[in-house]
C-alpha cells in the first residue's frame, strides 16, 4: 500500500514537470488533469485500510472537478478561442524545468526542517505538496498565457490540497466541500473572463493587459 | 435560529429572482427590499442584544456584529444607489451584476458569522468570485484588464491562506487529535497545547492571504486597477464591505495569537506592513493622475491604518474598531460622488476636470466634505479614530510610529488636496458647445436623488460619528476590543 502511495506523489511530481516542459496547451491541460486524478486516488490509499464512506465521497468528488470538470471547461476554453501553444514564456522551457527541478529539492529540504505531525503514513507528501505549490506559483509569474497561469494557480491549489490530505480525519468534509467548490467556480470564472478577454483583446497573452498603470 | 438562516438565504433567493426576471428596467429594485430586509434583521439583533447562532458554525459574536451592521447598513445605500445608477446605465444588461450584489451581500453575511476558519476561507473566496463579474461590468479592455488582475492576484492570496489555516490545524492538532478543530471558541479552549513553530508559519501566511484580499501593501496591486475601473458603487462595496471582512478574518487570526501567547510574535509584523501600506499610499498618492486611483490609494491607507491599529493593541484596538465604522463610511461618500463625477465628465483624469463645484453642486460640495472627512479632520469620525490610535502609540512612548504616522498622514492630505482642489475649483471646461452669450457660465446640473441621497446620508454619519459615539456602540466596541486584549 505504501508504494501506491510513494507512486502516485512521484506522479504528481512528474506531471508537475511536464507542464513545465510542454509547449502544447492541450499537453498541458492534460498533465493537470492526471495531477488531479493522482491526487483523488490518494486519500483511499493514504491511511491504510481504514476507509470510510467520506473518504470515497471526498475521491470521487475530486477526481470528477480537478480530474474531468475542470478540465473539460478549460479545453473549451482554448477551443473556443483558438489558442495551442504557450509562446515566448518570461523564462525558457529548459531553464523552467531545471527551476522546477530546483523546487522538488526546495520543498525536500524545507519539510525536513518541519516538526511534522507523527501519523504521516508517507514521508513524501509533504516535500511533493510543497513543491507543486512553488511550481504552481512559477508558472503563474513566468507564463504568457491567460490558460497557463489557470493552470498554475490549478497546481498551486493541487499542492496545497495535498498537504491538507495530512489532516484528512480532522477537516469536516463539509468543508472540503466548500474548498473544492469554490476552486471550481473560481476556474469557471476564469474560464468565461478568457473568452471575453479574448473577444475584446484578440489575443489570450498577459502581455497585451498592460493599460493600467500608476 | 431561524433568523441567520433567513439573512443569508434571502439575498441568495433575491438573487434568483433577480436572474430570473427579464424586465431591465424593473431589476434592480429588488436590491432595496432586501437590503431593508437585511437591515431591519441586523437592527433587530442589536435592539435586542441578542447573539444568534445557526448550526455547529455559524455565530454572531461582538466584533461579527459590528461588520454585519457596517455591511448591512453599508449595502442599504449602495442599494439605494444602485437603483439611480443602474437607471442611468440602461443600455447595459443588468441581469448577472444585481444577482452578483445580492451573492456578494449572503457571502459576507456568512463572512461575519463564521466562527470555523474554514469556513471562514470558503465564503471569503466565494466574495471574490461575486465580486469579480461586478468589476467588469463595462466590459472594455480596461475593465478586463482589471478583473484579471484582480481575479489571479486575490486568488493566489487567497489560496495561501487556505495553506496558512491548514497549518493551523497541523499547530491545533499537534499535541494530538481534538473534538472539532479549527472551531474559534474551542481553538481559544486549548491553546496553551497549540505548536508554536506550525502557529507562527501559519500566522504569516494567513497575514499575506487575507492582507492581499484587505489590499495591504505590498500585496495591494490589484486595488487601484480594480477601483479605478469599477463602477463606483463597486468601488464603494470593495472597499467599505470586503475589506472589512478581510479584517475581521486578521481579527480572528490575531484572537487566536493572543490565546496562545503569540500575540507578541504578531504584533510588530502588524505595525510593519501598517505602516508601510500607509507609506506605499503616500507615495502614490503624490502626482497621482486618475482621481480613482487616488481613492483606491487612500483605501490601502485606511487598510494601514486598521492594521497598525490592531499591532499597537490596548487603547488603539477601540480605535481601530472605530475606524472601520468611519473609514467604510466615508468611502462611501468619495466612491459614490467620483461615480457622479466620472458618468458627467466621461474622464478620470484629473487634469481634464475643473469646476465641479458649479457643474455639480451636491456631488461638487459632497466629494470636498469627503476628503475633508477621510484626510482626518474634525469634525468629522476619522479623525476621533485616527486620534485615539495615535494617543495609544504616544502613551506607549513608541515615537518612531508617532512620527511615522503623522508624516505620512501629512503627505496625503497634501497629495489628496492638490487632486480634489484642482477638480472641484474653477470653472468648468468649455468642453461641451454652450448656447448663449460667450463665456456666460452653464447652469448646474440637477442630479437624480437616488444617486445623492446616499453619500449624503453616509456623510451626515461619518459626522455624527465624529461628535458623539452613542453609549451602546461604544459599549459594542469596547466588548468586541476586549477580545483581543483592546480597553477604552
Amino acid at each position: 500500500m505504501d508504494h501506491l502511495v510513494q507512486i502516485i506523489l512521484i506522479s504528481v511530481i512528474l506531471t508537475n514537470l511536464a507542464i513545465l516542459g510542454s509547449h502544447p496547451l492541450n499537453t498541458c491541460i492534460r498533465a493537470v488533469a492526471l495531477q488531479g486524478v493522482a491526487l483523488g486516488v490518494l486519500p483511499i490509499f493514504l491511511h491504510g485500510r481504514e476507509w470510510s464512506y467520506h473518504t470515497f465521497l471526498i475521491s470521487f468528488m475530486i477526481i470528477g472537478l480537478k480530474g474531468f470538470l475542470i478540465p473539460t471547461l478549460l479545453f473549451r476554453a482554448i477551443r473556443d478561442v483558438a489558442v495551442r501553444k504557450e509562446q515566448d514564456p518570461l523564462i525558457g522551457f529548459t531553464a523552467s524545468l531545471l527551476l522546477g527541478g530546483g523546487l522538488v529539492g526546495l520543498g525536500f529540504a524545507v519539510s525536513s526542517g518541519l516538526p511534522l505531525p507523527a501519523e504521516i503514513k508517507s514521508s513524501l507528501l509533504v516535500p511533493v505538496a510543497l513543491s507543486t505549490l512553488m511550481m504552481g506559483l512559477l508558472v503563474i509569474v513566468t507564463r504568457a498565457k491567460i490558460l497557463t497561469q489557470t493552470l498554475g494557480y490549478l497546481m498551486l491549489e493541487n499542492g496545497i490540497f495535498a498537504f491538507g490530505l495530512i489532516l484528512t480525519k480532522e477537516l469536516p468534509w463539509l468543508i472540503e466541500m466548500g474548498v473544492s467548490l469554490d476552486i471550481f467556480a473560481g476556474i469557471f470564472v476564469m474560464g468565461t473572463l478568457m473568452g471575453h478577454i479574448h473577444e475584446e483583446f484578440n489575443s489570450l497573452s498577459v502581455r497585451k493587459l498592460s493599460n493600467l498603470k500608476g | 435560529m431561524i433568523a441567520l438562516l433567513l439573512l443569508i438565504t434571502i439575498p441568495i433567493l433575491g438573487a434568483g429572482i433577480a436572474f430570473a426576471l427579464r424586465n431591465n428596467k424593473k431589476r434592480p429594485w429588488i436590491l432595496v427590499p432586501v437590503a431593508i430586509f437585511h437591515t431591519a434583521m441586523v437592527s433587530w439583533f442589536w435592539l435586542s442584544d441578542s447573539f444568534p447562532t445557526l448550526g455547529p458554525w455559524l455565530l454572531l459574536d461582538s466584533m461579527g456584529k459590528i461588520v454585519l451592521g457596517l455591511i448591512s447598513v453599508l449595502f442599504l445605500g449602495a442599494s439605494l444607489y444602485a437603483v439611480g445608477y443602474l437607471r442611468q446605465r440602461s443600455e447595459r444588461n443588468n441581469r448577472i451584476f444585481v444577482a452578483s450584489l445580492l451573492f456578494f451581500l449572503s457571502a459576507v453575511t456568512v463572512v461575519t458569522l463564521s466562527h470555523h476558519f474554514g469556513l471562514l476561507w470558503v465564503s471569503l473566496e466565494a466574495t471574490t468570485l461575486a465580486s469579480a463579474p461586478l468589476l467588469y461590468f463595462n466590459h472594455n479592455q480596461r475593465s478586463l484588464e482589471a478583473t484579471w488582475k484582480y481575479l489571479i492576484i486575490c486568488s493566489v492570496g487567497i489560496a495561501l491562506a487556505l495553506l496558512g489555516t491548514f497549518f493551523l490545524a497541523v499547530s491545533e492538532t499537534a499535541a494530538g487529535p481534538v473534538e472539532n478543530p479549527l472551531f474559534l471558541p474551542t481553538m481559544l479552549h486549548h491553546s496553551s497545547s497549540f505548536s508554536v513553530p506550525w502557529l507562527r508559519a501559519s500566522f504569516i501566511f494567513l497575514l499575506v492571504g487575507y492582507g492581499t484580499k484587505m489590499g495591504l501593501a505590498p500585496m495591494h496591486t490589484w486595488k487601484p486597477d480594480a477601483y479605478g475601473e469599477a463602477p463606483g458603487l463597486v468601488g464603494f462595496l470593495l472597499s467599505g464591505v470586503l475589506t472589512s471582512c478581510a479584517f475581521l478574518a486578521l481579527f480572528r487570526v490575531l484572537q487566536v495569537c493572543q490565546a496562545a501567547q503569540q500575540a507578541d510574535f504578531a504584533r510588530p509584523l502588524f505595525i510593519l506592513i501598517g505602516l508601510l501600506s500607509m507609506g506605499v499610499a503616500a507615495v502614490f498618492m503624490v502626482g497621482q493622475q486618475d482621481y480613482k486611483r487616488m481613492l483606491a490609494y487612500s483605501s490601502v491607507e485606511h487598510m494601514g491604518i486598521l492594521t497598525l491599529g490592531l499591532g499597537l493593541g490596548g487603547l488603539a484596538i477601540y480605535g481601530a474598531l472605530l475606524h472601520l465604522l468611519s473609514n467604510g463610511l466615508a468611502k462611501g461618500v468619495l466612491f459614490l460622488t467620483a461615480g457622479n463625477i466620472h458618468r458627467h465628465y466621461g474622464s478620470k483624469s484629473v487634469s481634464s476636470i475643473q469646476g465641479v463645484f458649479r457643474r455639480l453642486p451636491v456631488s461638487g460640495v459632497l466629494f470636498m466634505a469627503g476628503f475633508i472627512a477621510i484626510t482626518g479632520s474634525p469634525p468629522f469620525g476619522i479623525f476621533v479614530s485616527e486620534f485615539t490610535i495615535l494617543r495609544s502609540a504616544m502613551s506607549d512612548g513608541r515615537w518612531t510610529v508617532v512620527a511615522l504616522f503623522l508624516g505620512f498622514l501629512a503627505l496625503i492630505f497634501v497629495g489628496m488636496g492638490r487632486i480634489v482642489l484642482s477638480m472641484t475649483l474653477g470653472e468648468p471646461a468649455g468642453n461641451q458647445p454652450q448656447r448663449g452669450v460667450e463665456g456666460a457660465t452653464r447652469a448646474p446640473v440637477i442630479e437624480p436623488w437616488l444617486t445623492i441621497l446616499t453619500p449624503c446620508l453616509l456623510l451626515v454619519s461619518v459626522f455624527l460619528l465624529g461628535i458623539y459615539i452613542p453609549s451602546w456602540l461604544d459599549r459594542s466596541l469596547q466588548v468586541a476590543a476586549a477580545l483581543v486584549g483592546g480597553h477604552r
